[in-house]
């Protein structure tokens, strides 16, 4: 996913002299190496300095060009929080922050990098927009969004590397602030974000084992959230499961049943996502996951499919 | 006529009378505000007035209809009193807004906002300037254009590790295009600074190991701010530390916390402007 962000990055980055990237002392991925290499005034490396990083986009961005604050998540947006906040989201400037391994991506590194609460951080504060591209073809369609965009700041939530494509197929477009279908069908609706989509496919096909008619469907945009796409989903479908990798408190999930609440709708919503708390476990991305209930055997048995 | 370096200023010579004579009128006005509303910052404003006077009408090319209007950036946020008055003088700001200053149905409030004429960041939360005016100073060379930031710090910013993070950075870039002024009052909120954290001192040491090239000043004597200005060199940003009083030309309020907010009373109010008469002849 991130090689993606970079090749486009690049290929963007080539033709508009605006574009200018700003790290905090991470090594440039795929494309963004080649970037440095061929544009060295725009890409800016601030060192082990988060706060800057971000004040200085705002600065770069008030005064015509179009930067993106680009390192892991917890350092684009935790460390520099106030920044954020008032220098981008309080100024509403296009400003587009890269978060790298949102959730718990980094499960050999431990709690002090995992962004795992970083949605509902992140959706909290006004003016901010917030993307979490499900496979590299969506990360690209959002970098090619934030890369043009006028409304305001964006955190954009990728993975790491290696993600499949789960989207070639896919039913709708991708549209900033719109539910995109991947597959439509009629009985459950499978709801996610971010990498984790794979896992949804997953539980997708155990719900089509079992003879049921089965949408997924990526919310990549998780702010602002297409409310009036979640309200017909719900009542096209007789169940709908959300799946998501953050932290339960601030989480679409419960947004989703108080939506389903509002609308009176009669759709069963089942949700899951990390657990709400720090679970101190090393090994891969899926064992910590599984560590926090989120694995096929386990999200299977709470919905009745195993 | 040809286009003066980034940063140069264009006036080549500075009338002090002139400066003094405005900044009575500007310290006037700040009290007259203060009349109408039960809180404001006037020390911190008078702290700064004599630097962000001679950055306005002394080194700034700020009409807009030059091609590349240099930029004022009013980091220490609670300053802004002065700021208003001079764009009011000016003609940016109106008298009205200045009437419903932090009143409903106005839009000025005790931090400048980004969006109001006038005003080039949101600021308030100190520590945020360094990182604005780095940004925008490599913006301006990025694209070619020849504006110069100044921006105003207060000496309590220089606390945060944020402004030393800038500073790194825009020494990093050679941002000479980037020219700061401390407000040094030697008052933080709660005491002062040489008492309370003695190690801050000397600040322009400081500076200068981060890379900055810099002077010290009376920062209530406008031919030595603008001096310092006038004849700096190139290659590295460049820093002002303005010695100045808080509460500058009010006996009661030089030095004193209190003044940080409270706005004066009546007959307060009458003794300043006495004084402040008394000081300009």
């Amino acid at each position: 996913m991130r090689n993606k962000f970079a090749d486009v990055f690049y290929e963007l980055g080539r033709d508009d002299p605006k574009l200018c990237i700003v790290v905090a002392d991470i090594s440039p991925a795929g494309s963004i190496g080649k970037f440095r290499t061929e544009f060295p005034q725009r890409f800016i490396n601030t060192g082990v300095a988060e706060q800057i990083m971000i004040g200085m986009c705002a600065g770069m961005a008030q005064r015509g060009l179009r930067p993106f604050a680009y390192t892991i998540a917890t350092f684009t947006l935790y460390r520099p929080f106030e920044f954020v906040r008032d220098d981008l989201c309080y100024q509403e400037l296009p400003v587009t922050i890269v978060g790298i391994g949102g959730g718990v991506t980094y499960s050999t590194l431990g709690g002090t990098h995992h962004a795992q609460e970083d949605i509902g951080v992140a959706t909290a504060i006004p003016n901010m927009s917030v993307i979490a591209p499900c496979d590299p073809a969506e990360a690209e369609m959002a970098t090619r969004w934030c890369a043009t965009q006028t409304r305001g700041p964006v955190y954009l939530r990728l993975g790491k590397a290696g993600e499949p494509v789960l989207t070639d197929k896919a039913a709708d477009p991708w549209r900033f602030g719109k539910l995109r279908y991947i597959e439509r069908g009629e009985d459950v609706c499978i709801l996610a974000y971010g990498p984790i989509m794979g896992l949804a496919v997953e539980i997708a096909d155990r719900f089509r084992q079992r003879g049921d008619s089965v949408s997924i469907v990526s919310a990549h945009t998780v702010k602002p959230l297409d409310e009036e796409g979640i309200v017909d989903a719900l009542r096209r479908h007789g169940r709908m499961v959300v799946i998501e990798e953050t932290a339960p408190i601030g989480s679409l999930g419960p947004r989703i049943k108080a939506i389903a609440y509002d609308a009176g709708a009669r759709c069963r919503v089942d949700s899951f996502s990390l657990r709400d708390e720090f679970i101190h476990h090393y090994g891969s991305h899926a064992e910590l996951l599984a560590a926090h209930g989120l694995d096929a055997a386990r999200i299977g048995h709470a919905l009745g499919l195993s | 006529m040809s286009s003066p370096d980034v940063g140069v200023p264009y006036r080549n010579s500075f009338d002090t009378v002139a400066a003094r004579g405005r900044c009575l009128t500007y310290r006037r006005r700040i009290l007259d505000i203060s009349q109408q509303v039960t809180a404001l910052h006037v020390a911190p404003a008078f702290s700064c007035t004599e630097i962000v006077d001679t950055i306005y009408n002394g080194l700034m090319r700020w009409d807009t209809r030059e091609a590349s209007p240099d930029v004022f950036l009013m980091s220490k946020g609670h300053g802004c009193m002065i700021q208003y008055v001079i764009l009011e003088e000016r003609g940016v700001l109106s008298r009205a807004d200045l009437d419903l200053y932090c009143k409903a149905g106005g839009r000025l409030g005790a931090h400048p906002d980004y969006g109001v004429p006038g005003i080039a960041a949101s600021t308030g939360s100190l520590g945020h300037g360094m990182g604005l005016a780095t940004g925008m100073a490599l913006a301006e060379r990025l694209q070619g254009r020849e504006s110069a930031i100044y921006l105003v710090l207060s000496d309590g910013e220089c606390q945060e590790g944020s402004t030393w993070e800038g500073a790194m950075m825009a020494a990093n870039l050679g941002l000479d295009n980037l020219i700061a002024f401390v407000d040094l009052n030697d008052f933080s909120g709660l005491e002062r600074m040489s008492e309370g954290h003695p190690a801050f001192h000397p600040l322009l040491d400081k500076f200068q190991a981060f890379g900055w090239e810099g002077v010290e000043v009376n920062g209530h004597a406008a031919e030595e701010i603008f001096e310092a200005v006038d004849q700096r060199g190139r290659g590295k940003p460049f820093v002002v530390v303005c010695n100045t009083v808080k509460g500058k030309g009010v006996s009661y309020m030089e030095h004193v916390p209190i003044w940080h907010y409270r706005s004066p009373s009546s007959e307060e109010y009458r003794q300043a402007c006495d004084e402040l008469a008394e000081v300009a002849r």
